[in-house]
């Protein structure tokens, strides 16, 4: 039972990490109409970022306070120089551009920092676990992810509900011409909202650093989950895509933990060895697969679009 | 006149292609055969996603799934001892062409950006269950023990006889694909692509003629699977990764949508770039990526609609 408390947690770290992507990509496709499949490597960027500046300043903190402008600032150059031109095109050109991206991205990292992975050290502080309940110890770090991950996220709802750039927000996924027809400056609201998805990535790369390998290509692993998180949640919802955050990173998390386990009490375990870590790794495109089944446009579909 | 200059370019690059293995024996490359081979197996590849992106407006970036199922029922069989070619490549296109129906009839009820991300989900999804296939390899996949045999009919063995059977496929989709987005079949679609509640409202169900095209086009891509397991002899899950499906997405763009030979061209092009560019730098990616972008971005009628300008 505390193994299955202890997996749920991963599971709602890994899920609130993944909803840190989504509110991104789900912002920028709702507000430019934009598809950015170089999401993923905003996300590796600020990965690296936060571990070159921990190494350079030796604190983990520092590395990560300036890694998350640092990530702002390079979403803004990329949307200025090259995605601007994109939003008018159709979602063919936008995936291939974006695409070009990536592979340049993955380059230049292994150019600067070579192939293979990097890892960063935590401060003693961090590094640590805590007695959560009685008999169950969590890492701090980990909790830590929760903890930022949540604030994160209430922080995206205040800004979007109840700040002037958040109707702004609002009013330009519903209708953007009628946007820039009142006088509102809708080129600096895209760079905006693409530098607070950019940063929103940053931060989730930032805080994988010291739980999964940094490396390149990093971005693109995540990216394609973040895909089904938005699938199934609906796209350019953040209702959404909190929901299908969850329920992605639940399902992965407790499905490559118990999956094999319980096969092995139905059929041979030799078989459930076998199927086990296939199956855990298909399960959330085998969910996708069925929700799109039954509600094509996804959980919390937006009207029209 | 538009259609005798695309006739005359269309004969000439099978001339040209026809020529390569003797003037490679001349000049002693052999290498260039092997390239050569490549670019048309990877050329069948972008012919059939044109088929679906470029006639019937299906922007699929799950492409590769099919590459890599056609080169695993070769490779699968070939693992236990059956090199029977016919059997390999047979099984090749209907279990490709199986996987596009249940990913077609799931996928094509959506549309748009959800298209996009689902046909690419699908396929990270085959990509990790042949890494989980520990039998045939997991992620480091596995050699392929000998090429698929045809009862002495050819012996692919043998480069020259295996790179005119490539070719001669490659005409021969040509051919069936303009055939078949000439007939009403490629009307349907194409006017689905342009205006589907129209097609709807005329009294087509363009469902099923999508759906029957990405099926189609997903066979046809396994049957270029099975010839890259029998051009590498080599298999890995690597067939089916993501970046694979962008790259022959990229090629169709590159040559020219909607033209069924300029995905041709953009495979020999892209794939001799990548050629001379990695010959020359390890890191020819940073130099792909930007040109991939700038194509993107100023030349969409792609290469053959500089070359004939009746598409």
């Amino acid at each position: 039972m505390l193994l299955v408390l202890e997996q749920g947690l991963n599971g709602l770290q890994y899920g609130v990490m993944l909803f840190l992507m989504a509110a991104g990509l789900t912002l920028v496709f709702g507000i430019m109409n934009l598809v950015n499949l170089a999401h993923g490597s905003l996300y590796m960027v600020g990965a690296y970022l936060a571990t070159a500046f921990a190494r350079w300043t030796g604190s983990f903190v520092l590395g990560a306070l300036l890694a998350l402008p640092a990530t702002l600032l390079v979403g803004v150059v990329v949307e200025v120089i090259a995605l601007r031109t994109l939003y008018e095109r159709d979602h063919l050109d936008q995936v291939l551009a974006t695409f070009g991206l990536i592979l340049f991205f993955n380059e230049l990292v292994a150019i600067v920092w070579g192939r293979a992975a990097i890892y960063t050290s935590l401060p003693p502080s961090l590094s640590g676990s805590f007695v959560l309940l009685p008999g169950l110890r969590y890492p701090t770090y980990r909790a830590l992810v929760i903890l930022v991950g949540v604030a994160a996220a209430v922080f995206l709802y205040v800004l979007v509900t109840s700040t002037r750039l958040g109707m702004l927000i609002r009013a330009g996924a519903s209708n953007r011409t009628m946007v820039a027809a009142l006088g509102v400056n809708i080129r600096r609201l895209y760079t905006l909202v693409f530098g607070l998805g950019a940063a929103l990535a940053g931060l989730a790369g930032l805080m994988a650093g010291p739980i999964y390998a940094v490396q390149p290509g990093m971005g693109e692993q995540i990216l394609i989950q973040v895909f089904v998180v938005i699938i199934i949640g609906g796209i350019g919802s953040i209702r959404g895509a909190v929901a299908g955050a969850m329920v992605v990173g639940m399902v992965d998390t407790l499905g490559r933990a118990f999956l094999r386990p319980t096969l092995s009490t139905i059929v041979s375990p030799a078989a459930a060895d076998k199927a086990g870590p296939a199956l855990a790794s298909m399960l959330i495109y085998l969910m996708m697969a069925a929700v799109l089944f039954f509600r094509p446009q996804g959980l919390f579909p937006t009207r029209g679009r | 006149m538009a259609i005798s200059r695309r006739a005359i370019v269309l004969a000439a690059g099978a001339v040209l292609l026809a020529l390569v293995p003797p003037v490679a024996g001349l000049l002693n490359q052999p290498f260039y055969v092997d390239l050569f081979r490549r670019m048309m197996i990877f050329a069948i590849a972008a012919l059939s996603l044109d088929l679906i992106l470029g006639y019937g407006g299906m922007v699929s970036f799950g492409h590769a799934a099919y590459l890599g199922i056609g080169a695993y029922a070769v490779g699968i069989f070939a693992f236990y001892g059956v090199d029977n070619g016919f059997l390999q490549w047979s099984v090749a296109i209907a279990a490709s062409a199986a996987a596009a129906l249940v990913i077609g009839v799931i996928s094509i009820r959506t549309s748009g950006v959800y298209f996009i991300m689902i046909t690419l989900a699908f396929t990270q999804m085959l990509y990790y269950l042949g890494i989980s296939l520990e039998t045939y390899g997991g992620d480091n996949g596995m050699p392929l023990k000998t090429r698929s045999q045809f009862a002495g009919l050819v012996d692919l063995r043998n480069p020259s006889a295996f790179y005119y059977v490539v070719l001669a496929l490659l005409l021969l989709f040509l051919l069936l694909g303009r055939r078949l987005v000439d007939a009403r079949f490629g009307m349907v679609i194409r006017s689905a692509r342009s205006n589907e509640p129209r097609a709807r409202a005329i009294g087509f169900a363009p469902f099923r003629y999508k759906l029957a095209a990405f099926v189609l086009a997903g066979g046809a891509c396994g049957l270029a699977g099975a010839l890259l397991a029998n051009q590498t002899e080599y298999l890995t899950p690597d067939f089916m990764h993501w970046t694979r499906s962008g790259e022959i997405m990229f090629m169709v763009i590159l040559g020219g949508m909607r033209t069924l030979f300029g995905p041709v061209l953009g495979a020999v092009v892209l794939l001799g770039l990548e050629d001379v560019l990695s010959a020359l730098t390890e890191h020819w990616q940073i130099i792909l990526g930007p040109f991939l972008v700038v194509v993107v971005l100023f030349a969409k009628r792609g290469l053959f609609g500089l070359v004939s300008r009746d598409g």
